[in-house]
């Protein structure tokens, strides 16, 4: 059994929350590059040359690469021989809270959907348990903002509706998005478990590497043949027309009902964020 | 082509002469609003009261910016998606705004409203929150401030770069530039 004091968990929360907002991680600024490099229509083009603009500028100055710092979602892997002395729970909250406090990140939690009071420290973060074996715990925040949060869909296919039904939910959720979530954007596909499951599969596949396809050949293929039908909508950075709508597809898939076909969109904006670190 | 500067506050007059697809460049005064703030400003109005701000040819930036640091105007500061505002903003065009700044579709009672009053719908590149934040030279809460960031601000900006999305006449550039560029594949 090995001790991991809450203090070390909040004290690595806010260092990620910070670092998270304000740096994004190589493989998404080196596909926002290449696309760029690859954008044959002019307007696109400059507008993806803005956005590399905004993330060096971020980058430089330690400023939130984008006003929406997000709700924090904190995915934890927690090793089984692993102890901590206190509630687990509460750590990360404390880390979010002063991360987004002094990293002068915004506030955008409301305590209640209906009553929308905000909490004024960004807490509660939303937070993924998960037992792994090992003495180690693994922690990423990935801040998510809203404006391609809301155009995300999920639906219950029936097994009929098979590859083909799957794909036409993903170009249609993209297409309806439009110009909405900031495009170009990441698309998380979840598919397969239940109805909470592939919602969940579908937030895991935006914490994937945007250069890593899915390591089963028919799924990596089908990331790609989605990849390829989005670009080819001809929405574009911002909506404004072009190739460059989506950044990558990443799908998750799981074991289902054999009355099932659950789907899930789980829509990022090109400010895609995650960091992660082992403690 | 060319890029055009204006200013704000936006005449009814030099805002119908703004087409969709034009590149401007905006100096002068604008307020922030978004959600919570354009609700609380639409409640006054069916109260028959006093607004907090003057919404005659204002020009309303649909932005909820993140804490300064010391020594900036303000933090980062891009658009927040603008449908949101949907259910606002034909009460504040009929006012007499004449600008929104957000990002992303709007309804067709707020397209209706602009063609109506004549008021324009401007885009600001969504997620370029740092680079946007270099233009607004001074920020100062005027109303709501226990709303945070969702206060209602009075910018002063410079050169701050918008393209004309929905015109006055109600030219649509996310229908026509998508249009354009498929056309173009052709």
């Amino acid at each position: 059994m090995r001790e991991i004091s809450t203090q070390t968990i909040t004290e690595t929360v806010k260092k990620l929350c910070i670092e998270a907002n304000c740096h994004l991680t190589e493989d998404v600024k080196n596909c926002i590059r290449c696309k760029r490099d690859e954008e044959g229509w002019q307007g696109a083009k400059d507008i993806l040359n803005r956005i590399i603009e905004n993330f060096e500028i971020a980058d430089k100055e330690n400023q939130p690469v984008c006003q929406d710092t997000g709700v924090a979602c904190v995915f934890l892997k927690i090793g089984q021989d692993v102890h901590v002395n206190g509630s687990i729970t509460d750590a990360v909250n404390e880390g979010v809270r002063q991360g987004y406090g002094e990293g002068y990140l915004r506030k955008s939690v409301v305590r209640d959907p209906l009553d929308r009071v905000n909490t004024g420290d960004n807490t509660p973060a939303m937070i993924y348990y998960d037992l792994v074996e090992g003495d180690k715990m693994e922690i990423t925040v990935a801040p998510k903002g809203f404006g391609s949060e809301n155009m995300s869909k999920i639906a219950m296919l029936r097994p009929s509706d098979g590859v083909e039904g799957v794909r036409n939910f993903v170009l249609r959720a993209v297409e309806e998005a439009g110009p909405n979530p900031c495009p170009p954007i990441v698309v998380g596909v979840g598919v397969g478990g239940t109805f909470d499951k592939a919602a969940f599969l579908a937030k895991k596949a935006l914490l994937r590497s945007l250069d890593e396809r899915n390591e089963d050949p028919f799924y990596a293929k089908l990331e790609e043949e989605l990849l390829e039908g989005i670009n080819s909508l001809g929405i574009g950075p911002q909506g404004f027309g072009g190739r460059t709508t989506a950044l990558a597809v990443n799908i998750e898939k799981f074991p289902t009902h054999i009355a099932g076909l659950p789907v899930a969109v789980n829509i990022n904006c090109h400010v895609a964020r995650h960091k992660s670190e082992v403690i | 082509m060319a890029i055009k500067k204006i200013v704000a506050p936006l005449s009814h007059e030099e805002a119908k002469k703004l087409r969709a697809g034009d590149s401007c460049l905006f100096s002068g005064v604008i307020y922030t609003a978004r959600d919570a703030a354009h609700k609380r400003l639409c409640e006054l109005v069916a109260k028959g009261e006093k607004l907090p701000i003057d919404v005659n040819e204002s020009v309303i930036y649909f932005v909820g910016p993140t804490p300064a640091k010391p020594g900036q105007a303000i933090g980062s500061a891009g658009p927040t998606t603008s449908y949101r505002m949907d259910a606002y903003s034909p009460t504040l065009i009929s006012l007499g705004q004449t600008g929104m700044i957000g990002k992303g579709k709007r309804g067709p009672e707020v397209v209706e409203a602009m063609k109506k009053h004549g008021a324009v719908y401007f885009g600001a590149i969504g997620g370029l929150g740092a680079l946007l934040s270099k233009c607004i030279k001074k920020a100062e809460i005027v109303a709501y401030e226990d709303l945070g960031a969702e206060a209602i601000r009075r910018l002063e900006v410079e050169d701050f770069p918008v393209v004309v999305v929905i015109d006055s006449e109600g030219n649509n550039l996310y229908e026509s530039g998508r249009k354009e560029y498929l056309d173009s594949l052709k």
